[in-house]
Formats: C-alpha cells, structure tokens, sequence
C-alpha cells in the first residue's frame, strides 16, 4: 500500500539528512502507529508521503506506483482540525469535492451528508465549526478527511489537543469507524497507549536522524475495547515502548 | 438594541456636555466669525441646505467615489500581485511604506498645477492618501493566511487559483473591510483638501469660501456635513461587515 523505498531527505536549514536512507512497508488495510519523541521527525515522513516536502532521493510508492504520478492518493489529517471558520460543517466537508469537481451540486449535498451521518454529526451540517465542541470538531475534520476517497489516511497525532476523556472516547470512535471501512490508516502520535490500543503494529523511531523504524506487531486481536489494555502482554510492550522512546529521549 | 444605547451612552453624554461647553463659551466670546456656536452652524446649514447638498456635496462625493473605486482596484490588484509573486513583493512593498512617509497633502498644490481645477487632480490626492493603506492592509490579510491550511488544500491537489477563491479570499475579506473603514473617511478628507487648494465646486473648496468672507459658521457647516457623510458610510460599511463576516476573530 505504501512503500518507503531509501527515502532520504535533509530540510535547507540543516546540514544533516533527517531520514536517511529510510525503507518500510505498510500492508493495505492496516491500521499502523509511528511513535517516538517530539521533533523526532515522525511529521517529516507524513510530509514526504503528501508531497508537501520533496525526497532528495528515493521513491515513494503508494498502490504500487510512484507518487510523483499521482494525485490525490492520500487523505491528511493534520493535528489541528482547521476548519473553515466562514464555512459550515458542511461546507467545509464539501471542500474537497469542491476542489476534485466533477460532482454536481446535489452529488456533493448526498455525500456530505452521508459522511455526516456516518461520523455522527448529521445535525450539526448548517452549524458554524465555532459551536462544535472540540472532540466535534475533530470528527467534522476526520469526515472531510473520508471525503478525500483515499484508500490512505494520514493522521497526524488528531487527538493530542483533546482533553483526557474526549481523547479516549474519540480513539474508541476511530476504531470503529477503521473497522468499518479497513482503509489502510498511519497514525502519528507520542502517546504509548494510543498507539498501542489503536494499531495492529507500531513503527518506533529510535533514532534521528531516521535510518530504520523498529517494527512491533500489537498482541491483541480486533474488534477491541480498552480492557485489552489491562492483558500483561500489552502493559509489557507499553512498558518496553516507554523504554525505548525514553533512551531516544536521553540521547 | 437596548444594550449598544446602554454602551453608546457614556460617549453621547460626554459629546453632549462638549457641545454645551462648546455654545457656552462661543456665547460668551461673541465672535461668530472665529468660534460660531453649535446652533448658529446649525442655523447656517438651514440656510444653506440648497447649495451645500445639491451642488457642493454631489461634488465632493464624485471625487470620492472616483478616487476610492481607483485605489480599491489598483490597491487590491497590487496587494494580490505581491501575495503571488515574491519578487514583486520585495520590489514594491518598501517602496508602498516609505511613500507613505510623503506628505501628500503639501503636494496637492503640484497636482493642481499639473491637472488643473477640475476634478483630476482632487482624484490624484484621494488615491494617493488611500491607495498604500488598502494595499498594504490587503496584502497583511493575505500574509496572514495560515500555512497549514494551504497545505491542507495542496493535498486535496487544489491549484493556486482554487486555494485563492477558496481561503484567501475568504480569510482577507476582515482585512478588507478594516482596509475598507480606514479609506473611506480618508477619501472625503483628501476630496475636501484637494477642493480646497483649488476647485470650482464641493464642500471644501465652499469652506475655503468662506473664510474669504468671514463665516465662521458657514465654514463649520461643510465640515459638519463632511463629518456625518463619513459617519453614515462607515457606519453602512459596518453593517455590510457583520452581515458578510459573520466568523470574524474565530480563527
């Protein structure tokens, strides 16, 4: 599905390649974390994959083709919901069917509603983004997100602003819907637990720059509920998570 | 409604006491012809009602709107030029600041050398004094379009035009109508100096008339008219901006 291929890449301001020589393999249909320190450079490999950012060498292949041919492949999800504030909830999911075309004005109407529905905010369509509350707002800018039609996602940490129990009722929400539609989702985030109670596997940076991300298969069977967290072997690996992004940290 | 009067009333009560200050000690000087009281201007502005609103201040309003339709579209042109273009930007934008420096006023005797008693050269002052702040307050608005959520449109492969008609513009119309509050005022101001350097018609060059004749309040009455043109135009613009911008200061 997506295939890091010796990406390396150097930002102008700094005299060091941050990925270097990077290789890794995510399988159609998974739900995959990459975890590590802040400023470890997690946000780069989003910002590769969406071609925000240039590789200086290396391919990156997404369905088995190149990206540079392609468009429109991936869904992102930065951290901040940054929806339109002049737009409506559901203006702002037309977005990006506007910006696709092709769709009639009523086309685009059943759409939007539909991802509405689906993300539970059908009432809230003719409402301004500023009276949602922010785990609303979250889920409005993850139905937008849908509405790209790509079979990849891209979340970048989309719950960290969150307050603790909107945060865990939303990832119970985001495991739904993944279980729903098995698009193949990478999520970025700095929270062990997260990670470990949304994924099928975790990807760890170790170290930066990033040469390698250590892979970590999630002992843990879906559908899930947080009382899969509780197993000995999951506190292990939180545990040894913990370890590793602590020794990144020290460095 | 009841809440802006009870706002409104502290100003009204202290322009309330000025105005009384104001007729009291005109009263007391007796010099209408230096300090005219508030009713005696009044008074004249009955009187003069013919002259002053169907031949002065049509003329004034010709070169304000003339002025500021060209600074409007000069400006906005200009500020989106410079928002497209960097080199554009670097080559204009500190000329646009220092210009701003000029005393635009101590030229406008020049202007009227050049273009004559006509309108032209009253135009040539109302661009001048307009045009730098609705650049440069525009190309602000522009500047100030978060990064992020360009971003978010590039991976939903919006092209330029498409991120300009569906977030910049948007997000710079605040801007625009601050821009908008600013110039108009502005406009009438530099209308009435142009006429007042040399015009045959228009309520600042009726102001400098009477002076030569000694009206203290015949050359209050104008300025009375002028002041609440500007109010009621702002004051309309207002309306227009809560009506337009309805999300202002949620981003």
């Amino acid at each position: 599905m997506l295939e890091f291929h010796h990406v390396t890449f150097q930002y102008e301001v700094e005299d060091f390649n941050i990925i270097d020589d990077l290789s890794f393999h995510i399988a159609p249909g998974e739900f995959v974390s990459i975890i590590g320190a802040s400023g470890c450079g997690k946000s780069t490999i989003f910002r590769l994959t969406n071609q925000l950012l240039p590789v200086k060498s290396g391919e990156i292949y997404v369905n088995g083709r190149d990206i540079h041919s392609q468009s429109r492949y991936c869904g992102y999800m930065p951290q901040k919901d940054l929806l339109f504030p002049w737009r409506t909830v559901g203006e702002n999911l037309r977005l990006p069917l506007e910006i696709r075309g092709g769709l009639s004005k009523v086309q685009m109407d059943e759409r939007v509603h539909a991802a509405l529905e689906q993300v539970g905010l059908a009432d809230a369509k003719d409402k301004s983004p500023a009276e949602l509350s922010g785990g609303m707002r979250q889920r409005a800018a993850f139905a937008r997100t849908i509405l790209t039609d790509s079979p990849l996602l891209l979340l970048d940490e989309p719950f960290s602003a969150l307050d603790f129990l909107t945060r865990i009722s939303m990832q119970e929400w985001l495991l739904g819907q993944w279980e729903r539609d098995r698009k193949t989702v990478l999520f970025i985030t700095h929270d062990v637990e997260e990670a470990i109670f949304l994924s099928s596997r975790v990807l760890v940076v170790e170290q930066t720059p990033i040469r390698r991300l250590t892979s970590i298969d999630v002992p843990a069977a879906y559908p899930r509920t947080r009382a899969c967290l509780g197993d000995p072997r999951m506190i292990a690996l939180r545990e040894r998570l913990i370890d590793m992004l602590r020794k990144q940290g020290d460095e | 409604m009841k809440q802006t009067c009870k706002n409104q009333l502290p100003a009204l009560i202290v322009v309330f006491v000025l105005l009384i200050a104001w007729q009291m000690g005109a009263m007391h000087m007796n010099a209408a012809y230096i300090l005219p009281s508030p009713t005696q201007i009044l008074d004249k502005l009955w009187q003069l009602r013919g002259p002053l609103f169907t031949a002065h201040l049509p003329a004034t309003m010709q070169v304000t709107v003339i002025g500021l339709a060209i600074s409007i579209v000069f400006g906005l042109a200009l500020a989106v030029l410079m928002d497209a273009s960097p080199a554009v930007a670097r080559a204009v934008y500190p000329i646009v600041i220092a210009s701003q420096t000029i005393p635009t006023t101590a030229l406008a005797p020049l202007f009227v050398l050049w273009f004559g008693y006509g309108i032209w050269s009253k135009v040539l002052v109302t661009v001048l004094i307009t045009f730098f702040p609705i650049t440069i307050t525009v190309y602000d608005g522009l500047r100030s379009v978060r990064v992020e959520m360009v971003e978010l449109l590039q991976t939903y492969g919006a092209s330029r035009t498409q991120i300009f008609l569906k977030l910049k513009l948007p997000a710079t119309l605040p801007y625009f109508f601050s821009a908008l509050k600013m110039a108009v005022p502005m406009s009438l101001v530099g209308a009435a100096i142009g006429e007042w350097l040399g015009a045959q018609a228009g309520l600042g060059y009726f102001s400098r008339r009477m002076i030569t004749q000694l009206d203290g309040a015949g050359v209050f009455a104008p300025i009375v008219v002028l002041s609440v043109v500007a109010m009621v135009l702002v004051a309309i613009l207002g309306l227009i901006e809560r009506k337009v911008v309805r999300w202002r200061g949620e981003q």
